[in-house]
Order: structure tokens, then sequence, then C-alpha cells
């Protein structure tokens, strides 16, 4: 078994510089990521994206390189294509790689585990040809693809982030379809002077619009009834917008309506979650370094609350510092005084994010979907089905899981949890607190009864 | 296939290797993201569900979501986390005949 | 009084009974725990099993055996009425074994029980060949296997879901998200609920798993049981691969493969390791050895229902007659009993079965 005083999963911004940071203060670290290259989604690939592909994805994603070289620095080993599967009290962290079950022992964990989008359950959207926005920003920074024919549905920056990059490598988006109102921006506007803070990112923003009004492509906005037409693929996507009724023909649909944090790990070990109105979400309870309720487990980055790449590359920094703190390396006055500049730095980069929670909400007709549509992708259970669970008596979602398999597929509730919990707690009149979450269990990865087994000690199972 | 697909690929330098996908040759970037060259190949349906039969494709691309399930080697596997590598034979999930012999 | 019958605990052994009596024209009230609650009827291993239970005590195992006859009838009974399959499968089920030795002893024990049984015990042995006939899957270190007709499996939570929705059907009331604190006898029964919930029935059924450990005492009973631990795995959906069920895996109606289970005593928790996980993986892939490449989905830990000696407790309180404790660590196997025979016991009627071995009696004082 391989040991370490830290260990951390994700080598995104949070989990790299979590490691440098943590590595820089003496301890040792092993970082334990699922990619065979670091960058996390954000910074997928950074260092094979010279030349053209570097140029459509701009300076911010360029920024990753200097993240990825801090990693050569001794005292860290990184642990690419590392799949972790179980965290166990210890902490014992089991992990396949290359085929071969592995574990790690370590003092404190860092959870880096970054963010998912948000599911949008719409009709349509498990046929072939439907993806994130997300996905299609994987597939253009890690493989030079881009979809010909695509249309962009739902809301926020990434959306117009995707749509300038694709205008700028030749294929623009055949239109966006999006659901914020004109109200929405308006009702944000509280926040502006917040979000004047974070100006680098409004200016970005309205520089992407131009880029994407300069190239001709239709906007939609305040969009309802969106749906993915087609019956083997997707073939259109209808939806009405200004009281109008619209079909664009299409290959490729890209949905987006925010990202939320990835909880699987943490929720795993039973680090609480608590419902944050602002981000429509579950987030880990976290203090200020991203000390969670289980000792010894801090969460840094999109995964504890979304705040974006900067931000979580300063929470990475904050949260080794608390964790050599804690293993006697620095002392709490020097923690804090190396700390202190991350926290104002980082307070910087969070001020835009309630004018962007405000300006963006999630798409209502995904958040409360018709009856007949998929929720849970893996095992097809509509919410309907939830629905009429709520109406026997399922007052959360272990026992809807339970009553119809919803979250019982290989995902394990990724893509549906969050609808299933809203509409639990919608049937039942209950808040998402009381409503509940699924209950994540390892595997938190897929791993094979072969590669399990191969763990064995023979000596521990004579018992059983 | 690839004149076909709804994806376009930037010139890149890999060498492209033959892997076979349901049986079919495909000519694919060497070490490339298997599920984004399937998909650049023109591939349009992964697998079909266990529970209606329903077609499915890539939809996260980042090892959430289990969409882009194909076989490999015997094992059902994500798409999106495995490397092309020259002489791949890949199945969609327990459609592939040998796989009937084996399981 | 609002109901003849208050039932504490809604999983499928409160259901079960539930179901019974409201096909009886009974009226009924269930009060039900909450989403977080320990439930063993979402962690079982959905056999319905006869073979090796009941080896010291026949009289379990002809209860079992009366059970699993009565199965057909239950399942299609509730299939009628809410439209959804239980997946009942009465095929036979084995017993395997990695050593001939073991599997011989096993079948001394078992050639004693059918004597004491009047020879309703149906089962063979399969040596390697015949069982690789039937089973073509299983591997070159199983030596054999039991198999016995009587055995069989369902889908535990698919029983789950129709038991909660017939109950409901037939004009149950079901009450969830109840803490029960308290139950008195003034006149009729008053079961108290945290949130100030009353419920006033005239008897009572106690079958809150678990939840026996505190509530039992307070109505009179000794409810000595415990939690044990079973670790349980399940893989992707595959291909047919496994035809009959058998203690170390078994094919669910969807395709998975579930496996289990650990026998752990480790209190209230429902945690899964990785040794526990290990262990049931390398058995199951020397049964089946093509198990091997199959990809774990799910595993969790579900807390048996335990008591010292194994065996369902059913049992009056002598402190509070007409409140009646039922508990058992096989829910699914004795869930046709319990709601086609039990109410006859509950009832008092002629037809009662007799459950009299199942009292706490046996157990001392403490």
């Amino acid at each position: 078994m391989r040991n370490c005083d830290l260990a951390i999963i994700g080598a995104g911004p949070a989990g790299m510089a979590a490691a440098a940071e943590a590595a820089q203060q003496g301890l040792s670290v092993t970082l334990l990521d699922e990619q065979n290259r670091p960058g996390g989604q954000i910074y997928r690939e950074v260092d094979r994206a010279g030349g053209p592909r570097g140029a459509i994805l701009g300076q911010e994603y360029l920024h990753g390189a200097s993240l990825t070289a801090d990693l050569g620095a001794s005292g860290i080993t990184h642990l690419s294509g590392a799949v972790v599967w179980a965290i166990e009290e210890g902490f014992r962290i089991s992990f396949i790689r290359d085929g071969r079950g592995e574990q790690l022992e370590a003092a404190r964990v860092i959870l880096a585990t970054g963010a998912l989008e948000r599911p949008m359950p719409l009709p349509g959207w498990t046929l072939p040809g439907v993806m994130t926005a997300g996905a299609a920003q994987i597939l253009l920074k890690q493989s030079g693809v881009l979809p010909r024919r695509a249309v962009l549905a739902g809301c926020g920056p990434l959306l117009y982030l995707i749509a300038a990059q694709m205008v700028r490598a030749g294929t623009p988006p055949l239109a966006l379809v999006e659901t914020q109102t004109a109200g929405s921006p308006m009702a944000a506007s509280r926040h502006l002077p917040g979000a004047l803070r974070g100006w680098r990112y409004l200016a970005k923003g309205l520089k992407m619009l131009a880029e994407i009004k300069r190239a001709g492509v239709p906007r939609y906005t305040g969009a309802t009834d969106i749906a993915v037409a087609g019956s083997t693929r997707a073939e259109a996507v209808t939806f009405r917008s200004k009281g109008q009724a619209h079909r664009i023909a299409c290959d490729t649909v890209l949905l987006h309506h925010g990202v939320v944090p990835n909880t699987q790990a943490a929720r795993s070990i039973n680090v609480p979650h608590v419902w944050s109105e602002a981000q429509q979400c579950f987030v880990p309870e976290t203090g200020p370094w991203g000390e969670t309720g289980k000792d010894g487990v801090l969460i840094a980055g999109d995964g504890a609350g979304i705040s974006g790449a900067m931000a979580a590359e300063y929470a990475g920094r904050i949260a080794a510092l608390k964790a050599a703190e804690e293993l006697g390396r620095i002392t709490a006055a020097e923690r804090d005084r190396l700390a202190a500049p991350l926290f104002s730095r980082r307070s910087r980069e969070t001020a835009v994010r309630p004018f962007l929670d405000a300006a963006y909400p999630p798409y209502g007709g995904a958040l409360r979907p018709a009856d007949s549509t998929i929720v849970c992708r893996c095992e097809e259970v509509t919410a309907g089905d939830i629905r009429s669970f709520a109406k026997l008596g399922c007052l959360g979602p272990n026992q809807a899981k339970a009553f119809g398999r919803a979250g019982m597929g290989p995902c394990q509730g990724r893509y549906c949890g969050l609808t299933v919990t809203a509409l639990l707690a919608e049937a039942n009149g209950q808040t998402p607190d009381e409503t509940g979450y699924y209950r994540i269990r390892p595997p938190i990865k897929p791993v094979t009864l072969g590669e399990l087994a191969a763990m064995e000690d023979p000596s521990a199972t004579a018992a059983e | 296939m690839k004149t076909d697909s709804p994806f376009l690929e930037l010139a890149g330098d890999a060498p492209r290797v033959r892997v076979w996908f349901d049986g079919q040759p495909l000519d694919l970037p060497a070490g490339a993201n298997l599920a984004a060259a399937l998909l650049a190949a023109g591939v349009q349906v992964f697998r079909h569900t266990p529970v209606s039969g329903a077609p499915r494709a890539p939809f996260c691309m980042m090892g959430a979501c289990f969409e882009c399930l194909v076989e490999v080697g015997g094992r059902v596997q994500q798409a999106c986390m495995l490397d092309v590598e020259e002489g791949m034979r890949i199945a969609r999930p327990h459609e592939a005949e040998a796989d009937h012999a084996e399981l | 009084m609002e109901a003849d019958y208050a039932v504490i605990g809604g999983g499928v052994v409160g259901l079960s009974v539930a179901w019974g009596l409201l096909r009886r024209g009974k009226r009924v009230t269930v009060l039900d725990g909450d989403d977080g609650s320990f439930r063993a009827s979402r962690g079982n291993f959905g056999l319905v099993w006869v073979q090796s239970k009941g080896m010291k005590q026949p009289r379990y195992a002809s209860w079992s055996q009366q059970s699993a006859a009565a199965w057909a009838g239950f399942a299609a009974e509730l299939e009628d009425g809410t439209g959804r399959s239980v997946g009942l499968q009465q095929n036979g089920g084995y017993d395997l074994h990695f050593s001939e030795e073991t599997l011989y002893a096993t079948v001394a024990q078992y050639d004693a029980l059918k004597d004491k049984l009047g020879g309703n015990y149906p089962y063979e042995v399969l040596g390697r060949n015949a069982l690789s006939r039937e089973e073509p899957h299983i591997g070159p270190k199983v030596a054999g296997a039991i198999l016995h007709h009587q055995d069989g499996h369902a889908n535990p939570l698919r029983l789950l879901v129709s038991l909660a929705d017939d109950v409901r059907r037939l004009g149950g009331t079901v009450l969830n998200g109840k803490t029960v604190t308290g139950v008195s006898k003034p006149d009729a029964f008053k079961v108290q609920c945290s949130d100030g919930t009353t419920v006033t029935a005239a008897k009572v059924v106690l079958s809150a798993g678990l939840g026996a450990m505190e509530l039992g005492p307070k109505l009179g009973f000794k409810a000595p049981v415990r939690p044990q631990r079973g670790q349980v795995l399940i893989t992707e959906k595959l291909p047919k691969l496994i035809n009959r069920p058998s203690l170390i895996a078994r094919q669910v109606d969807e395709g998975g493969i579930q496996i289990g289970a650990t026998n752990e005593e480790v209190g209230l928790d429902d945690s899964v390791t990785q040794p526990g996980l290990s262990g049931l993986a390398a058995e199951a892939i020397a049964a089946y050895p093509a198990l091997a490449r199959a990809q774990l989905v799910r595993s969790w830990g579900a807390l048996r229902i335990l008591s010292p000696d194994g065996l369902p407790i059913y049992q009056e309180s002598p402190e509070m007659p007409g409140a009646y404790l039922v508990t058992c660590h096989s829910g699914i196997t004795l869930a046709a009993a319990h709601a086609l025979f039990l109410p006859d016991w509950l009832e008092g009627t002629a037809a009662a079965p007799d459950l009299e071995v199942f009292s706490e009696d046996r157990f001392p004082v403490s």
C-alpha cells in the first residue's frame, strides 16, 4: 500500500494548485486523477493544445499550463489514469490504474472533484446527438473535434464561450436557444455592484456576445417548451420564444444551464451537504479553508460550490495550507499569513457569482419536467414515475430508488439526483434539505469483479 | 462513414491506426480519445440500453454519464476514458457474437 | 377507533401483514419511517428460500416451506391488484460447494432434516458434470451443488413497491415519515409519534425491524434482536449467465448479477468495505469465472434483523394483550406466510398456524 501525508483527488485547477502548495510546505502529496493528463475539464489537455487549437480556446485556457508545470515539483506523486472507486476511514483510498487495483493511505484528503453539468431533462435529451455543452468543449480541447450543425440550448456563460469558440473554429452554431428572460438580467442587476469587482468576466462576456453576433448566429431568448425531435437520433430542436413556435433542424444539440458540484466522492464518505438556494443545488458544508464536517477531509474548487477556475486555484492553495498546519508543518500564524492574499484574491474572483446566478437561472422546464420525460437516463425512469412514487409514500430519493430504480444505473444518480430530489420535494411539499439525496456508496467509479477480487487479502475474509 | 459524420475534425498530426467497431474497419488517430474519434468517424450509436434497447451515444465526455459504454477486450468500458490503440476491437456492449459465446 | 390494527413498520414484513389483514376486511393503519431509516427491505438478497433453514428447528423449515408453497398465489394476487410483476421464479436453487467434503456433510444434515419433515424435502445432489449441464458458466473450482426444488427468488424491491401500492388500493392507511415514540393502552391502543400524530387501534403489530430493539421493551416484549451486516454487490446488466439462484449469486430479472453476502457483527454500521467487497467478488468468480470481467455497479451494506437463534419471533405481549411482535430475518421468503397465514394467528381463528416454537419463551429473561 502506498502512503502519503495528503491525498488529492482531481487534477483540475484546485487539485493542481493544492498539490503545488502542499509540496512547498513540505507535505508528501499524491495527486490522483482519472484522466491520462492533468488539467481537469477546464484545462483539459492544455499541455498538448498548441497552434490553432490554442488560439480558438484563448488565453484563459492556456493559463492552465502554468499549473501543470508545477506538478513536477519534488514531493508530488501524480498518478494519472487513477480511477478512485472507494474512500474509507483512515484514510484508505482504493483506485484502479492500468487494470490493477491499488490502495493509498493518507492522513488528509483534499477532494477537488470539480463540477458536473446540471442535469437538463427535456423531451428527447437521451437521443444520440444530444450532448452537454461541456462535452463539446472537451471534444474541442482534447480532440480538436467540433459539431458541424449544432444548436445550443439553455443559458449561462459557458454557452456563449462554446459558441464563440465554434465561431473561431469556422463552424458557428446554427442558433442559440436561450432560456433566460429579459427580466433575469434586470433582476440580477442588484448584484451588479458586487459583479463590477469581477468586471473582467463581464467584459469577456460582452466580447463573446459580440463575436457571436458578428458571425450572424441567431439568438432566441426566453425559450420554453424545449424538446429534441428525432426517432433514433437528434434531428431538430423545437421550442417557443416570444409567443412563436420554432423548429430548427440540426445534427447536434448542446445543452447547458449551469454546472453543479460533483459531490459523489464527498457524499460517499458522509460529508454533510446542504441545499444552496442561490445555486439551486446541494453543496457540501464547508468552512473558509474548505474543511468539512468530516475530520481530515477538505474540499476545494467547484466541488465545494461553483466559483470558477481561478477561485478554485486559490481555494486549492488555501486548503493545502490548512492541511499543512493540521499536520504540524507550519504554524497557525504562518498559515494565516500565507493565506491572507489568497483569501482576498479568491473573494475578488467570486464577486461576479451572485450576478451570474441571478442572470442565468436554471431552465424551469428542466427543473420540473413533464411526466413523460425521462429523468434517470440509465434506468429510463420518467418524471411521472417519480411523482407516482411520491403518491406511494416516498418522502425521499432512497425509497424512490428502491421503488423504481432511478439512480441505480452506472452513472449512480449523477444525472438524475437533483431532478429526483426536486420532483419529490415539490410533490411532498417539502424542502430539498428535508427531501435529501441519494445515499452514495462505493464504487463511486466502475471496477470489475476481477479487479476487486485481486485485492483480496485472504487473512481478512477467513472470518466470513 | 467519415463524410457522413456530423462532426468536423481539425487537422491533427497523429498517425492513423486501424480499429474495428461493430466489425467495420475504421482508421482513427493513434492515442486520440476513443469516444471523440468514433464520433468524428461517423459512429452515431455507441450502445443500446439494456432497459428498452434505445440507442445512446456520448453525452458528457467526462466519465460521468456512462452513455458511451462500449465493449473492448471483453469488458464494458467508457469510450471517453480510453485512448485509441492499433487493432482495437470495439463492440456495442453485449452485442458482439464472441461475447455471447464467452458470457 | 380509527383502525382494527396499527402496524408499526412499513417494510416488507409490516406491509405483508397489513395486506393480509386488509384482504380480510380489517381496517389497518401502517406507520412507516422516513427515507433514511434502516430498511432491510431495501437491501436484502431476494431469495425465496427453503434449504439450509431450520436445521436445528424443523418447524422453521416447514414454516418456510409453507410460505414458499404459497408464494405463487400471493405473487399472482399482487400482480392482479397492481399490474406489477414481482419477478417470482421457483425453479429450484443451489447450495454450491467448493469441496465434496462440505457437500456431503451438508447432505447428511439434509437427510436428517428430511426424516423429521416426513420426507417432504425434495433435493438432489448434482456432481460437477450434472451441474455444468444445468449451469454452463459454472467454474472448475465448484465441486458440486445441492439443488433444492422448493427454492427460488423474486424481485424484492418490486415486492416492496407492489405491497405499498396494494395496501393503499385495499383501503389501508399508510403514514410515512413517522417515528413511533410510545404505545399506551388505556382502553384501546394509542400509538404516539414524535411529530404528535396519534393512532388508535384495537390491536398493534410491531414489525419495525431493528426499531423493535427500542420499542419492543416498551410494549412488554423481550425483543432480543440485533443487527447483522450483509454487504451485497450487483453488477452491470448482463446477458443470461446464471439459470438458478444460489446463496452466492443470482441473476436478477433486470439482468444484473447480485452477489452476497457477508455476515458481520458491526452494530449499526451499514457501510461497505473494500475487504468485504473483494472477498465476495473472489467467491463469485470462483463460482462463475466469467464474472471477472463484469463491472460492479452498486454495493450496499444492509442490516439484517437477527434473533439469538436466527429464527423469527411471533409473540403476543404478556403485558399488553393485543400487541404482537413479528420479526424475522427472511422477510421475503416469509412474505406469503405473513400475508396469508399470520392474520389467522393475530385473529386467533381455528386456522391459526402453530407458532409456539417462535415465541419469546425460548429466550432467557434478561
